[in-house]
């Protein structure tokens, strides 16, 4: 009874963890302008309890040197804890930390993508780190669907 | 003693579960939740396209059967951007299939019998009719579908028809009835209009499916890297190190655009880790001239090289471009992949001998 139960339980948790199929890079579209995503964005990232770093203004950088471009933004966000933690036990993270998503406006639109933690899962195999990938997979999946929310 | 569950427990978890799971207690998504979810991102909300092609052209809806939608969305384009979307399973691709169906006219009925020209003489009628925007090869434009976000020559880009994705998906009726038809909305011409006749046609049809014998194009190939990231351990005390970062970026023609801590922004001012510093610098030409390749990109930027100081070993570090091209899945890339790559082997090469 008490395998059952077991089985039972990791069956329950995979379908209530079940995240969306995965792959390579996560990206979706809002139907909102830019501006307004880029406050969604930012709000969502906050409400998970991440904090943003920063914000970089890649179309300002490249209108500036005289390049034709529409609105282009990474946003750099993290949790101060978990960063530190991984940059001490696995530097060779450092590189891709804090975490980034792209926003850049299509028209009236705009597109936001990202990397699926997941991927880089492979090269890492250390449980801790798969589950803190995971975490934010599913962190990331929820941010995005509030920024759609938002609309 | 061996101990049960209490039926209580199991009765209270598995409506719980229910309400909670995603695959359960709701029904299955259609085609309209499924388009959204893994289409709209790129071919837009309403099919017009983005970084993907537009699939809302009523004269590519007239002229494309639907085993060739249903046969790309499972086997994506490789090397192209699309991606192959093994994951779903047959009905889901259909109810895809049928929702952007619903964006133009219904699936034209057409044979799958192999058209018999001559691919020879149909080679010679590619090079002077098709390959300007083809390609030599068949390998099209370079890019992605359409950018509303960058000025571009073209309104949609021509697609590979060398690609073993396009060829697994198109038959010869199909790749016929396009060349008859053109495309309008786009810059693909009918070719009677440019004077060819049947037999023609049918000859660049039959040099088109010979792509299927060649290796597959390069176009296709995916770069290969050991490791995520670039890691030297210098040779000089941390402040000289981050010296020689920044001089050998400039020395390859990058702009010092920002010096931070790494966990600047995330910790109170003063409480960062001074042993963990970001440079980072950019070459604009070179990010206008990637973006107009891929939007995405932008997760490549800026460039950054990071120094760290541990137990008094100081490391140098940055991404490695090479393994991240693939998740991209457009070859167009490849090159500017490997050149970055080229940059930051050479910048912490020189920053840390």
């Amino acid at each position: 009874m008490r395998r059952a139960l077991t089985w039972f339980l990791l069956l329950a948790a995979w379908l209530a963890g079940a995240p969306l199929a995965a792959s390579e890079l996560i990206m979706v579209r809002s139907t909102q302008s830019f501006p307004e995503t880029m406050l969604a964005v930012q709000k969502a990232i906050s409400d998970h309890g991440y904090t943003v770093s920063r914000v970089q203004r890649v179309d300002v950088g490249l209108t500036a040197s005289g390049y034709e471009t529409d609105r282009y933004r990474v946003v750099f966000f993290g949790r101060a804890e978990e960063v530190q933690a991984i940059t001490e036990r696995h530097p060779e993270m450092i590189p891709y930390l804090p975490w980034k998503i792209v926003l850049f406006a299509e028209e009236e639109e705009t597109l936001m993508v990202t990397y699926d933690p997941e991927s880089f899962s492979a090269f890492f195999p250390d449980e801790a780190l798969a589950r803190t990938f995971a975490t934010w997979r599913e962190d990331i999946h929820h941010i995005l669907e509030q920024v759609l929310h938002a609309e | 003693m061996r101990r049960r569950a209490p039926g209580w427990f199991v009765a209270w978890l598995l409506p719980s579960l229910l309400a909670v799971s995603p695959l359960w207690g709701q029904a299955a998504p259609g085609g309209e939740q499924l388009y959204t979810r893994n289409c709209a991102a790129c071919h837009g909300s309403d099919g017009r396209g983005g970084v993907g092609v537009p699939l809302a052209l009523e004269d590519f809806l007239a002229n494309v059967p639907d085993s060739y939608l249903f046969a790309t969305i499972r086997h994506g384009r490789p090397g192209r951007v699309m991606p192959a979307f093994d994951r779903l399973n047959d009905s889901e691709v259909q109810a895809i299939v049928d929702y952007i169906r619903d964006f133009g006219p219904p699936a034209p009925e057409l044979s799958t019998a192999a058209v018999n020209g001559d691919p020879r003489r149909g080679e010679a009628l590619f090079a002077t009719h098709c390959a300007s925007c083809h390609g030599a090869r068949g390998e099209g434009s370079p890019g992605t579908g359409v950018t509303f976000s960058r000025p571009r020559d073209l309104p949609i880009l021509a697609p590979a028809l060398n690609n073993p994705g396009f060829l697994k998906a198109a038959t010869d009726a199909m790749i016929r009835r396009t060349l008859i038809q053109g495309r309008e909305g786009t810059p693909m011409p009918s070719v009677t209009d440019l004077g060819l006749e049947e037999r023609d046609i049918d000859d660049i049809v039959s040099f088109v499916r010979s792509f299927e014998d060649r290796p597959p194009p390069v176009t296709a190939i995916r770069l290969e890297a050991d490791s995520p990231v670039l890691m030297y351990t210098s040779s000089h005390d941390f402040e000289t190190t981050l010296e020689n970062v920044k001089r050998a970026a400039a020395g390859m023609n990058f702009r010092i655009i920002r010096e931070q801590y790494l966990d600047e922004g995330m910790v109170e001012p003063g409480r960062e880790n001074p042993q963990q510093q970001m440079i980072y610098f950019c070459n604009f030409q070179q990010i206008n001239e990637a973006l107009a390749i891929d939007p995405r990109v932008g997760l490549f930027m800026p460039c950054r090289v990071t120094v760290v100081e541990r137990d008094g070993v100081v490391q140098v570090m940055s991404i490695n471009p090479k393994y991240l091209s693939p998740l991209f899945n457009n070859s167009y890339l490849n090159q500017l992949c490997d050149e970055m790559y080229a940059f930051y082997r050479d910048i912490l090469e020189e920053a840390t001998l």
